[in-house]
């Protein structure tokens, strides 16, 4: 895989259909071993990069899901102290002596990897998805600057642990809060957007291959004059595989053909009360319409 | 993609032009070091650098940070490398000393602008960055046709008057962000014993827990958003809230501050500048359209729909500085305060109009605000604001 171009037609075999932007910028970040910030709405797809971006170079998939609170012990490692509680007393009844017991409750067999140890201590590079990092707290972030700017963890019983090989590091924001300069800076950076229409369609294509090409062009179609409304929940390309899905199961071949379960099938695209209430029946068939 | 800027002959080569485009970004507000001319570089070598569509991609990809930058950088772009087959004679600065930051900061603060190399195709739409705004020829221009419509602030908010509102706003800060987290954290002093960790460090006593560990509540610190009404009926106490919000940027690194009158400035980054006339004179560059009229509701909208989604959450609190006094009609503010109060931020309105007697909350659109608030108080000078402390620690 030696240009972008043939990095996004394999993601694309995998059925993730990339931007330019985001496959440029995805083709940046690996050759040049940095980490790749993603930014974007929620439901453009953020996620599933990583997990194609592993399909593609048939590696392992690390994922680190940021959250408020979230401590060292959870996303680097951890002592199993439970075991070594229990080591240290069958060791007291052995007589075994102090020393040997240390040495042997701390060592590997007692770590606990969590997943930014993992990541850095596999044989192969993997590719480690560090999800919603904007809602993990600023400390947090400081951290990883650290780990992401070294590949090494300091465990203080055991010694420095070097990266056995620099995993492909992908950052998630939602915008939750402003990331740091810093964190920004060491980053390649991409922001992914709703699809247009043509992306859409392909996505569609690639990964609901089952529905028909008219009614696949009305979704489309159907979804991107909805993203126009004023909405509090803009529906994302997750929603629209669900609402293809949901047509499917209703049997429906044609958006115009019957409000009432287009009106249900809805469900799967607006989320909140509020946007329930701003489609009402008239309106969705109104755009069904027009987008037919 | 035969515009591509065509270069002098003196000129030392590729990697000065890339250079020399890292600083033309630079001079556009993007924040980038060094190290990122070398990662560009090296990125263009990891592509096909003579075609200008992957060069775009691979740049872009190194060069923005944020969405903001993502959306300026193909102007930039094309500024820069597609000037019509211009020949480009200087392209790496020779004539500034200075650091970046400097030079920035010295221009807002005469407020006279030596156009850069390239700035003329600068979009003047620079988003939430102050410095950015504060820069370009467009902006010039504007002032001086508006030149009637501004007021200098300078004339209106003295240092003195900014370091006492400094400190009651550090009181209000501290009155509102004493909120405590449900979770526990570990902590050398607390309430509750974290067994985990005594018994860890048990170990290390054979054992016997010597010492215990404690786990407590933090402190969830609330942000602080305020937003200020400017138009022409807020005049008379534009010197108290702006006095208030400079004291608040500069109190509370968490705080976020706009100014509106037909329409919403962000204004935290200018406020935060060191020196807190700059600061105002960076407002003032900011902010023309001062004392003009006021859209109360389209701007809450614009607010709610924009800036809310990113800096509001259930841990801010809203403070809306205005008389109520729109021209919007009261739906709109009914919406906008609606749809606010859905991101779980409380909102809390200050009127100077409430303090005086025989007041009603008649202005249509202080009417349709009022369902909406958690606190409606009054407020004219920095004493009434100091008095708020009490009722905004019971919010």
């Amino acid at each position: 895989m030696d240009t972008w171009t043939d990095l996004r037609s394999r993601l694309a075999d995998t059925g993730y259909i990339a931007s330019d932007d985001l496959s440029m910028a995805l083709h940046i970040a690996v050759s040049l071993g940095r980490p790749l910030l993603l930014e974007g709405a929620a439901g453009v797809g953020k996620t599933d990069i990583a997990r194609s971006l592993a399909a593609v170079k048939g590696c392992e998939l690390i994922r680190l899901q940021c959250y408020e609170g979230l401590d060292a012990s959870q996303a680097i490692y951890e002592w199993n102290y439970q075991r070594q509680l229990l080591a240290i007393r069958a060791a007291a009844e052995d007589g075994e002596t102090g020393r040997a017991v240390e040495a042997r409750i701390f060592s590997e067999d007692y770590l606990l990897e969590r997943p930014l140890l993992r990541a850095i201590r596999q044989p192969e590079p993997p590719v480690l998805l560090i999800d919603e990092i904007d809602r993990a707290d600023e400390e947090f972030e400081a951290y990883l600057l650290e780990v992401l700017s070294d590949f090494q963890i300091t465990v203080p019983e055991l010694g420095t642990i070097a990266a056995a090989s620099r995993p492909m590091v992908i950052l998630t924001a939602n915008g939750t809060r402003d990331l740091s300069d810093a964190l920004r800076r060491r980053c390649i950076y991409a922001h992914v957007d709703y699809p247009d229409r043509r992306t859409e369609l392909a996505i569609l294509a690639a990964r609901a291959p089952q529905t028909e090409t008219k009614l696949a062009a009305q979704i489309v179609a159907f979804v991107q004059k909805l993203r126009e409304e004023d909405l509090e929940k803009v529906p994302g390309i997750a929603e629209t595989l669900d609402f293809a899905a949901a047509l499917a199961g209703l049997g429906i071949k044609d958006l115009t053909d019957d409000p009432a379960a287009l009106q249900a099938a809805l469900a799967t695209l607006l989320k909140t009360q509020s946007d329930r209430a701003a489609v009402p029946v008239e309106v969705a068939a109104r755009i069904a319409g027009r987008a037919a | 993609m035969s515009r591509v800027t065509r270069f002098a002959a003196a000129d030392p080569g590729p990697a000065a032009r890339v250079a020399g485009f890292i600083g033309h970004l630079r001079d556009n507000g993007f924040r980038l070091g060094v190290g990122e001319t070398g990662t560009a570089l090296a990125a263009l070598c990891r592509v096909d650098p003579t075609d200008p569509a992957e060069a775009r991609l691979a740049l872009k990809a190194v060069c923005t940070g944020c969405a903001e930058d993502a959306a300026r950088f193909d102007t930039l772009f094309d500024a820069y490398w597609m000037a019509d087959g211009r020949v480009r004679q200087k392209i790496v600065p020779r004539d500034r000393a200075a650091p970046p930051a400097h030079t920035r900061n010295s221009r807002a603060d005469d407020g006279l602008q030596s156009a850069g190399r390239g700035r003329a195709h600068a979009p003047d739409d620079a988003g939430g960055d102050g410095q950015g705004d504060s820069g370009g020829p467009g902006r010039l221009v504007a002032s001086r046709l508006h030149n009637l419509m501004r007021k200098d602030l300078r004339e209106l908010v003295s240092p003195e008057d900014i370091r006492a509102a400094e400190q009651v706003a550090r009181q209000l800060g501290r009155a509102l962000r004493d909120r405590r987290s449900h979770r526990r954290k570990a902590a050398r002093k607390g309430s509750a014993v974290d067994f985990r960790r005594t018994l860890r460090a048990s170990l290390a006593t054979g054992g016997e827990p010597l010492r215990l560990a404690r786990r407590r509540r933090p402190d969830r610190p609330v942000k602080i958003v305020a937003l200020c009404d400017v138009s022409g009926s807020m005049t008379l106490y534009a010197r108290p809230f702006l006095a208030f919000l400079a004291g608040l940027m500069r109190a509370d690194a968490d705080s976020d501050a706009y100014l509106f009158h037909t329409r919403l400035v962000r204004i935290a980054e200018a406020l935060r500048d060191p020196d807190p006339l700059r600061a105002l004179n960076r407002i003032t560059l900011l902010a023309d359209g001062f004392g003009g009229g006021s859209r109360i509701g389209g701007n809450l909208a614009a607010f709610a729909q924009g800036h809310a989604r990113r800096f509001v959450n259930g841990r801010s609190v809203v403070v809306i500085l205005s008389d109520g006094y729109d021209s919007d009609p009261p739906m709109v503010l009914d919406a906008a305060l609606a749809r606010l109060r859905k991101r779980g931020c409380r909102i809390v309105w200050l009127n100077p109009l409430k303090g005086w007697s025989g007041y009603e909350p008649v202005a249509r659109g202080m009417a349709a605000a009022l369902p909406h608030l958690d606190h409606f108080a009054a407020a004219a000078t920095l004493n009434d604001l100091a008095a708020l402390e009490q009722a905004l620690a019971r919010l």
